[in-house]
């Protein structure tokens, strides 16, 4: 066993690195959600954001660029379930399944002539004299830019929930959308722009595995973390602060789980393995054993009555 | 009377023909465990199908599934392609074996191959090559550059094809370099591109300057490549695009002459259940080429390695060798036997830390 190999600061800055594409991932989700629609396409909308901003990133050298990229293709792909389930009135579970299936086989098409390839390196957060600070420098200010971004963006759905009257309408359609109707909102306008802000998050972190966390193009390289998103909104009882816990805790502990077996520590692998996964519920439901609930509409259609 | 005479004819000629052609055909399928742009595993399992497909152009058509999960959903996937008329069908991942041995029970006529397994049936072979004797070449390279004497080992699950390539990997790191210290990780998954490279980076951080990996993507290589100053090795494909640095050699696995001579077999009807284990002598495991970023006198050194391999002159697991409870295993010159490779549950002496269970 040697613990001392571990380096604390550089720990805390890879755990914000493993953290990053689930919290965008599920703070999109969330809002989805709050609007009163289940989604459970985000695994391909991540997969085909990934892929988008790679081709754009590649294409035309500018991550940023692919970013903004991967934001619009998972936004795109997300029109259409909104089209199946919002005018279709198709069911929303069969159709985010759909989404997921068909998101993962256009994105292997896309990719294809794209593996191997290399994106141009992503630009970094350099405060002058700061970012070499001692621990600090490390874990707060020498980031990418998306893992601040993801940041900012979870505090914004959060105060804009909480605080602002597009908030308070987005959670009444969410709640009660035949009583959100009959005051004269646009449920289903309002839930569209909801799903293209979940598309547009899911695919931010997509591109963020395939332009810096990997970073490369390979087929299905998601791996699963569009569920695990959707699992966290659950667990988290549809707070955004209580996301981005989750997704701390859940990319913390696969980091720590990782440099703990690199240092021999003398805990079962298989322990150490689900670790992730154990604490990061466990946590959540001892926290959620207040009366959160669901978003009264979750999952329901809404045929505006005439 | 007459005209139903004619139509009954008809269909049954139709039948005929139609039986005939479908006999003419013959149809090869393939599971694959990961998708096939895995630049890895499955990647190079379908350049073999490519291979028989091109070798025997219209006579036989090839189908394949990629990404199915091993377990029992598995069977569902080899179930589904023996009623879709498969004759052979090559079930390409270790936890496809169990599935695999109830599928060929199921459909008695159709033959069966599984890769890296152990249990056979009359229409079942199972198929793997040595990839610990390229582990023993990409070991002494490791143990020869490493300058932190740390080596990272990214390891995927706890089956004796995984242990024994730790193994060999480490006895050869050691006898070149013998303060070679190894830290492993078990990233328990064959694909998973994040968390390979977070396994990487883990590792680098802790100080190792060499990675090797038994999972099947590219990440590792990427980590490798950002952290700068650390070599890895190509797993299962050539991963030449990380050419020169990180990747400086790799280990190939080259299934086509295996897929051809098999589909042979059962389009002759000689096709028979076996148990084959080629090495780099036979060709199904290939080393690709050792770039210059490995200095001349270690890449003399490694080809030596390979040339006494092949011709079998050497055997990677030689004595004397000690298990890592410190009991003894092989004695002076004495050479493992297949059996207990093909079941090896224990590290050898030096290595730390215990192998899940």
């Amino acid at each position: 066993m040697d613990l001392g190999a571990i380096d604390p600061a550089l720990l805390l800055a890879s755990l914000m690195v493993a953290a990053t594409p689930l919290l965008l991932a599920a703070v999109g989700e969330l809002v989805v959600e709050r609007a009163g629609v289940l989604n459970l396409g985000v695994e391909g909308m991540m997969i085909t954001g990934a892929i988008c901003g790679f081709i754009v990133a590649v294409q035309s050298g500018s991550p940023l660029l692919g970013m903004a990229a991967a934001a619009a293709g998972g936004a795109g792909l997300s029109m259409l379930f909104a089209l199946l389930t919002q005018f279709a009135l198709a069911n929303q579970v069969a159709s985010g399944l759909s989404l997921t299936l068909f998101g993962l086989g256009l994105s292997a098409l896309m990719g294809q002539g794209y593996q191997g390839v290399k994106p141009p390196p992503f630009p970094r957060l350099d405060v002058a004299l700061l970012s070499d600070l001692p621990l600090v420098g490390p874990v707060l200010l020498s980031h990418d830019l998306m893992v601040y971004f993801g940041l900012i963006i979870c505090a914004v759905v959060w105060a804009m929930l909480k605080y602002t009257r597009a908030g308070l309408i987005l959670r009444a359609v969410g709640e009660n959308h035949d009583a959100a109707h009959a005051l004269g909102y646009n449920v289903v306008g309002i839930r569209i722009l909801a799903i293209m802000f979940g598309g547009a998050c899911a695919g931010l972190g997509g591109a963020y595995i395939s332009l810096i966390r990997v970073p490369q193009w390979t087929e299905g390289m998601t791996a699963g973390i569009g569920w695990i998103a959707l699992a966290l909104v659950v667990f988290a009882s549809w707070k955004p602060g209580r996301v981005l816990l989750g997704a701390y805790l859940f990319g913390g502990v696969s980091v720590i789980q990782l440099n703990l077996q690199a240092a021999g520590v003398a805990i079962p692998v298989e322990y150490l393995a689900m670790s992730p996964y154990l604490i990061t519920i466990l946590v959540l439901v001892i926290m959620s054993a207040d009366r959160s609930r669901a978003p009264g509409s979750l999952g329901r259609p809404f045929h505006a009555p005439s | 009377m007459k005209l139903h005479n004619i139509l009954t004819t008809a269909v049954a000629a139709l039948g005929l023909a139609t039986a005939a052609m479908a006999q003419d055909k013959t149809k090869v399928g393939f599971i694959y465990v990961g998708p096939i742009g895995d630049g890895g595993w499955t990647y190079e399992h379908d350049k073999a199908r490519l291979a028989v497909e091109e070798h025997f152009g219209d006579k036989v058509e090839t189908i394949y599934q990629e990404s199915v999960p091993e377990g029992t959903d598995a069977e569902r996937a080899i179930t589904q392609m023996a009623l879709q008329g498969a004759d052979l069908i090559f079930t390409t991942s270790f936890g496809f074996m169990d599935p695999t041995v109830a599928a060929a029970k199921k459909f008695p006529n159709v033959k069966f191959e599984h890769a890296t397994g152990y249990k056979t049936a009359p229409n079942l072979s199972t198929y793997s090559a040595r990839f610990y004797e390229g582990r023993a070449i990409q070991g002494h390279i490791a143990g020869r550059m490493t300058e932190s004497n740390t080596i990272g080992y990214i390891a995927s699950y706890p089956i004796p094809e995984v242990i024994r390539g730790i193994n060999s990997a480490f006895i050869h790191a050691r006898k070149a370099n013998p303060d070679v210290q190894f830290k492993i990780i078990w990233a328990y998954t064959w694909f998973d591109p994040a968390k390979e490279a977070d396994a990487a980076q883990a590792l680098i951080e802790q100080g190792a300057d060499v990675i090797l990996q038994h999972t099947d993507s590219t990440a590792p290589q990427a980590a490798a490549e950002k952290a700068g100053d650390v070599i890895t090795f190509g797993q299962a494909s050539d991963m030449a695009e990380y050419k020169p640095m990180p990747r400086v050699s790799s280990i190939i696995d080259n299934w086509a002459p295996y897929y051809i001579a098999r589909t042979q077999a059962v389009i002759d009807g000689t096709w028979e259940s076996q148990q084959v284990w080629h090495g780099i002598g036979e060709g199904m495991v290939g080393i690709g080429e050792i770039t210059d970023a490995v200095p001349d006198d270690v890449k003399a050194e490694a080809l030596a390695l390979k040339d006494a391999i092949a011709s079998g002159d050497y055997h990677p697991f030689t004595g004397p060798l000690k298990k890592q409870d410190g009991s003894d295993w092989l004695s002076e010159s004495e050479v493992a036997d297949d059996g207990t490779l093909l079941g090896m549950d224990f590290y050898v002496e030096g290595l730390t830390g215990e192998i899940p269970q």
